[in-house]
Formats: C-alpha cells, structure tokens, sequence
C-alpha cells in the first residue's frame, strides 16, 4: 500500500454538454501541501466537491483517506476539514457561537473545545475580538476564522479553496504565512486551490495544474518550473539576421529572436547554453552581457495554458 | 445522532434567537400575531374562549406559516447566505441536519402557540371578571397543543420540501404559499367532486360527529399527513442533490 491520501481513477463530472472534470488521475501523497492550479473554470471546486462526496461522479473513482467517494463519504467527512468556495460562517452569530457549533458537531468536549478555540483565536489574532457578531468583520478576518473552524477537530486532510482570493495583498500573504505556519504545526495533508502562483510558490510542495478539467501538469514546484523554457538574453552589438537563423536552427533552441536590439533564445528544458554562447561571440558579435532567467511559476502556468489552444 | 440533532438545532436556535436574525420583519409579526391570538381575540368572545371548541381549529393553522417560513429560512436561507454547503461538509449525517432543522422550527412555532394560548387565558380571566378562574376543559387543553403540533409538524415537512431546490428564502416562501394553498384546496376540490351519495353520507356523518369527533378525525388524518410528508423528505435530503448552482 502507498501513503497516498487522495487517489483518483479517470475521475468524471459532466454538468450537461460540459465536463467540468474530465478523466482526472491523481495522487496526494500524506503530509504534503498539495496545490491545485487552474484559471477560472477549470475544475477545482468541482474537484474538491466530488472528493468530499458532496457531488457524485458521472465517471472513474476516487478514494480519499482510504475510503471511496461514492460509497463511503461519511467517513471522509469524519476526518476532513474544509474551508470552501464561501467562508460558510454564520454572519448572524459571534465568532466564538460559530466556532462552538462545529466544535459540538465533532463532538469535543467542553474542556477541549474552550482550549482548542481559545488555541486556535490567539494564533490567528482573533481571540480579543471572539464575541463580535462576524457579520461586521472585514473579508480577512472571516477568512481566518473559517481556517480556523477548518482545523478545530485537528483533521488529517484539509481542503482549502482559494483561501486568499478576495483579499488585499497585505491581508493575502499575512493570511499566507498563517497557513503555512499553521499547517507546519498541526502536520495536516492540505489540499489547496488556486489561480494565484505566489501561494502555491509560498506554500506547496507539489503542484498540479488543471485546465477545462483536464490535469495537464504536476509535480513540485521547482521541477515545473526547470521543465519549461528557460530564456537567455544577450545584450550586445552587431547582431546579425544570419547569426539568427543560425541560432534558431540549434539543437534545444525553441526560438530566437532580436528584441529591441537584444538577442533573446528561449532554450527547451536541460539545454547546455554554453555553445550558443561561443556561437555568438564566434559570429563577431561584442558581447556585453549574457542574462539567464529561470522562469517563475507563472511563466509554466501562462505557457500551460496557452499550449493547444 | 440524537446529539447530532440536538447541536443542529442548538445553532438553529441561536440564530433565530440572535438579534437580526429571527427579527428583520419577522419580530413584527410576531408581535402581532401574539395581539391577535392572545389579547383581541379572547377579548371578543369573552368567557366563550375558554368554553367553545372551535377555537382549537386556530391552533392547528396558526404554526403553519411561523413554522414554514423558520424551515424555509434554515434550508433555503441557508443556501441562500452560502453556508449550507460548509454545513455538509461536516461529519453530520444528513437526517440529522434535517432533523435539527426541523426540530428547532417546530418548537419554536409550538412554543409560540403555547406562549398564545397562555397568553389568551390571562386575557380572558382579566377582562371576564367572572366569579372564579375561567381555564379550558381538559379536551381542550390537551387537543390545541396537539393539533398545533401536527399543524407545526405539516409544515415542517412542507417547508423542506419546498426548500430542497430554492435557491433563495423567497423562492422557497412562495412555492410554500402555494403549497399551502393546495393543501387547502385539493380535499375541498375533492369534497365537491364527490359522487352526491358520499357528499350527502358526509354530511350527515358531520351533523351527527360533534365537534369532538371532528377533531380526532382531523387529527388523525393531519398525523398521517405529516408522517408521509416527513417520510418523503427525508428520503429526499440527500447532500449530493442539495447543492445546486
Ligand atoms: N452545479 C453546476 N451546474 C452546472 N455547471 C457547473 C456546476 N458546477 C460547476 N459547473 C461548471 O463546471 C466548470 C468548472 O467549474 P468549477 O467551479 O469547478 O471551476 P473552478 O476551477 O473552481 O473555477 P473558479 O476559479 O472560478 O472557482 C465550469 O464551467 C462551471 O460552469
Ligand atoms: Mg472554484
């Protein structure tokens, strides 16, 4: 038996003509901050709603902590935490009411429940205000709170939908390091949803990337990011269009270009830029600088999405 | 899942109690409906409140929309506010949200019933200035809680009924008014389409009933009538059917 949490097999959601999630293989190791990347649209809540069993599949399975999604979710449930699409807090209650509701549905007792609370409020700096009505509160803190109601019961799996959208930066990274502190701390699987490629940087370690509910990448960030193009960019003089022609006809160079008098090469992944290098200087050409840039997450992502458009 | 039931309708109350929550139009009505049933009404029939049977048929209707509206508001409104798929995201089997909801409602529309009809006997005693105190006869007393119940408990399973697929409190509140309205006119449409020789067997079975009789029947058929519908909702409340875009 692998350790994997989440494993699943072509699994299909159509919504009418459009399949919302289509032939999804996945697999979420134990102990890992999973990111799920897609743009708007492309899967992820759905993904998220067939894995806690509150959809049912139209095709393929899915296991989650063990059990199947079809028959089974209850017990998923029992052991997952969720922060979702909507906060899902209770805007009419204080946050201490809504913390206390879900701490009585997982059934901790009393004791328990005020230190766990009590735990959880101080470390997300809500303690002082826990008796406030979360109606008034601003989106920032709302959203911490539901972290906070996601972990109360100290689950083995927690999903989290696009934890930061909708807040402002400052509130998004402070909201950022919270998590990643948090999760640090209680050692929980963490499945994570997103469009923003600084939090799946700041807070995965391994990533998949999902587009019109197809899985069209995965791994850790880094790896993604050392399997797209790296660019080389050469500031210097007397670059001529034959020296380009050349270029573009070597071995692993995807493209060559001059751009605003520089020569910029965008190399396939695992290229040796040395020869390009002696090339150009061997042309005549006086080099000033040579610049190499690994891409960033983003640049996958942006490349990802416009590939078989 | 007796403790399930009871934490969901713990909340259930918390929010109705809460200060914006059951309130916002809500307190209003619920004021007047208290002046209605509990001060105008027993002030003009006097002592006949306490003594004449028909008033145990207010009881029956009264919850009807108090109760409605309190489960619309707990599924619908649910939806509605975007907590509801949180909600099922929990642990909780999904018979006992169902069955918090429900409880909670329905105490709180009963409870409001009772809170009426004690209200309409200190009406009645202050005002009557009879000799003694003037109470209802036991069949009274033990039929009007009972029929407000049933009454509570019809539209409970209406109002999740309704609720199952209404994106919004409104939508849920209108299709129960319509509800409501059927389950008021189907038995009548029924009664007048009758073959005459039923019509008139009815009849006569009315005249010679009394008004007791009348209401055990009526109980007895609003008993069956919310054991079916409670039946079918909660074959109905499934999570994977309740979240709808
Ligand atoms: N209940 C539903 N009924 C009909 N179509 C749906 C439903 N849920 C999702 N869809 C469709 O399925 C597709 C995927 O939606 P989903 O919400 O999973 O995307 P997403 O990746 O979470 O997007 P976003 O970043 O906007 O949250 C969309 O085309 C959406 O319109
Ligand atoms: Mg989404």
């Amino acid at each position: 038996m692998s350790s994997a949490i989440i494993r699943t097999d072509q699994l299909t959601r159509a919504f009418g003509g459009i399949k919302a999630v289509d032939g999804l293989d996945l697999e979420v190791p134990a102990g890992v901050v999973f990111g799920f990347l897609g743009p708007n649209g492309a899967g992820k809540t759905t993904t998220i709603r067939l894995l806690l069993g509150l959809l049912e599949p139209s095709g393929g399975r899915a296991r989650v902590l063990g059990h199947d999604t079809r028959t089974e979710a209850g017990a998923i449930r029992e052991r997952a935490g969720a922060l979702l699409e909507h906060h899902g807090l209770y805007e009419r209650l204080s946050a201490e009411d809504n913390l206390a509701f879900y701490a009585r549905i997982w059934g901790l007792g009393a004791a328990e429940r005020r230190n766990r609370v009590r735990e959880l409020l101080e470390s997300l700096g809500l303690w002082e205000r826990r008796r406030e009505a979360v109606g008034k509160w601003s989106r920032g803190m709302r959203q911490r709170l539901a972290v906070a109601r996601a972990l109360l019961h100290r689950p083995a799996l927690l999903f989290l939908d696009e934890p930061t959208a909708g807040l402002d930066p400052v509130a998004a990274s402070h909201l950022r390091e919270q998590l990643a502190a948090l999760v640090a701390r209680e050692g929980v699987t963490v499945f994570l949803t997103t469009h923003n490629l600084a939090e799946a940087d700041r807070l995965c370690h391994r990533v998949g990337v999902i587009k019109q509910g197809r899985l069209v990448a995965v791994g850790h960030p880094d790896e993604l990011k050392a399997r797209s193009a790296t660019r080389l960019e050469i500031r210097g003089r007397a670059f001529t269009d034959a020296l380009v022609a050349a270029l573009s006809r070597q071995p692993g160079v995807e493209r060559a270009a001059l751009m605003n008098g520089r020569m910029v090469i965008d190399m396939a992944e695992a290229a040796d830029s040395s020869p390009l290098v002696a090339m150009i200087v061997g042309s005549g050409v006086a080099v000033d600088e040579v610049r190499r840039d690994k891409s960033s997450l983003e640049d996958v992502f942006l490349t990802l999405m416009e590939e078989d458009r | 899942m007796i403790r399930d039931v009871l934490t969901v309708a713990w909340k259930e109350w918390r929010e109705l109690m809460s200060l914006s929550g059951g309130a916002r139009g809500g307190r209003l009505s619920l004021v007047i409906l208290l002046a209605v049933f509990g001060v105008l009404l027993p002030l003009q029939s006097g002592a006949d409140w306490v003594r004449s049977a028909t008033t145990v048929f207010y009881w029956a209707w009264v919850p009807l929309m108090l109760v409605g509206n309190a489960i619309a508001d707990a599924i619908a409104g649910e939806r509605e506010r975007h907590t509801l798929e949180t909600l099922l995201a929990s642990r909780l089997p999904d018979p006992a949200i169902l069955l918090g909801k429900v409880l909670a409602a329905v105490s709180y529309g009963w409870g409001l019933v009772m809170g009426m009809l004690l209200l309409s006997l200190v009406t009645v005693n202050m005002s009557a200035r009879s000799d003694g105190l003037l109470l209802f006869p036991a069949r009274i007393a033990v039929g009007a809680p009972l029929l407000a119940l049933l009454g509570a408990g019809l539209a409970a399973a209406a109002g999740v009924l309704v609720s199952l697929r209404a994106a919004t409190v409104r939508h849920a509140a209108q299709a129960l008014s319509v509800g409501i309205l059927l389950l008021i006119f189907v038995p009548v449409f029924l009664a007048e389409s009758m073959p005459d020789a039923w019509k008139a067997r009815a009849a006569s079975w009315l005249m010679t009933a009394g008004a007791d009789r009348i209401a055990w029947s009526a109980a007895a058929g609003l008993a069956g009538l919310d054991l079916a519908l409670m039946g079918l909702a909660l074959a109905r409340f499934r999570r994977v059917r309740l979240i709808v875009d």
